[in-house]
């Protein structure tokens, strides 16, 4: 592998971490609010 | 000895994010989110929020499953060369990986976060346009999108389930809208674009039965379509502001699906009308959804 080929490699291995990491937040986030909504939904039946 | 074929780079982020087929998953996530509101049921916003984000998610994950299954199909044609498979910037093994696990995400956090109805919908969407459209009717027969149409149809359905937990006769109305346009939408685009799906080889209505066959089929698929787009007005599911909206929407419609069938073509602007029923189609569904919750919120 030349080392232009290597840096693109690491170029996007590091892009694809960084969007990895923002949806598993977001997902985290999400599961928050469902868990949120669930316990209102549960406490008005 | 064998030579190994050349490992590509990881694909880049973008080209996971093309493979959900971003633009088609706007009618999408829009017909799925009228099927939501037009329901008599206030949804929790979270929840509804989730409902329509595993819609996208599964319209996605069909999207990648179809261009992972059509990659030599997409490498023949203009329109879809470009695409990361065909365009070599992406592993097929990839795309199979995120089509398969995007899919299985979406129907699992539908089922434990809104209800086991739409998940179980969801899911029949997904299998429908991978297994009955792409693997089976899409090289095979010139009816292709006439029946593969209907894993289109699915959003609002979905929609609405994920509100009430069940199935009404307005969401299947909106199932059979969207399931009729389908073929009078699809064969406009596929008259002027005929030369791609001939040379990939796709049985297109055109390429199999020529072009005034398929003028006929427009035309006679858009009248069960405008019975249905007005039905719900009529039989008390909607009130006037959808019923006069879908009348005069369906009139366009009709009007351009009629010269189209009529098949006249101009010297100067050839296929003219049919870009235009092309794009008015899209406007189409887009106002008659839109008209349906604007209606619900009025009443």
């Amino acid at each position: 592998m030349t080392p232009e080929e290597q840096q693109l490699v690491q170029k996007r291995q590091k892009a694809r971490a960084i969007v990895v990491a923002v949806l598993l937040a977001a997902f985290v986030v999400l599961i928050f609010f469902i868990t949120i909504a669930k316990i209102h939904q549960g406490m008005g039946h | 000895m064998t030579t190994a074929a050349p490992l590509l780079p990881p694909a880049d982020w973008r080209d996971f994010l093309a493979l959900t087929k971003p633009r088609v998953m706007t009618l999408v996530v829009f017909t799925g989110l009228c099927g939501m509101l037009a329901a008599p049921v206030a949804v929790d916003p979270v929840l509804g929020f989730t409902a329509i984000l595993c819609i996208a998610l599964g319209a996605g994950a069909a999207g990648a499953l179809n261009q992972w299954y059509e990659a030599d199909l997409d490498a023949v044609m203009k329109r879809t060369a470009a695409r990361p498979l065909p365009a070599g910037r992406m592993e097929r093994q990839s795309a199979l990986h995120f089509g398969v696990g995007l899919g299985a995400f979406s129907v699992i956090l539908m089922g434990l976060a809104v209800n086991l109805a739409a998940a179980a919908i969801l899911a029949v969407s997904i299998l429908f346009y991978v297994l009955i459209y792409t693997v089976w009717l899409k090289r095979r027969t010139p009816q292709n999108i006439v029946i593969g149409g209907a894993a289109g149809a699915f959003p609002p359905l979905i929609g609405w389930a994920a509100a009430t937990g069940e199935v009404a006769l307005l969401p299947l109305l909106l199932f059979a809208l969207v399931f009729l346009w389908t073929p009078p939408h699809f064969w406009a685009l596929a008259l002027f674009v005929k030369t791609d799906y001939a040379n990939a080889g796709v049985p297109m209505l055109p390429v199999v039965a020529g072009e005034r066959v398929t003028r006929r089929q427009i035309g006679l698929y858009t009248i069960p379509m405008a019975l249905v787009a007005v039905a719900p007005w009529p039989l008390g599911l909607a009130g006037p502001v959808y019923g006069v909206v879908a009348t005069a929407m369906t009139a366009v419609f009709a009007l351009l699906a009629a010269l189209v069938a009529a098949g006249r073509t101009s010297a100067v602007k050839p296929m003219r009308h049919e870009k235009q029923l092309f794009g008015f189609s899209i406007l189409y569904l887009f106002v008659v959804f839109g008209a349906l919750v604007v209606d619900r919120w009025v009443a």
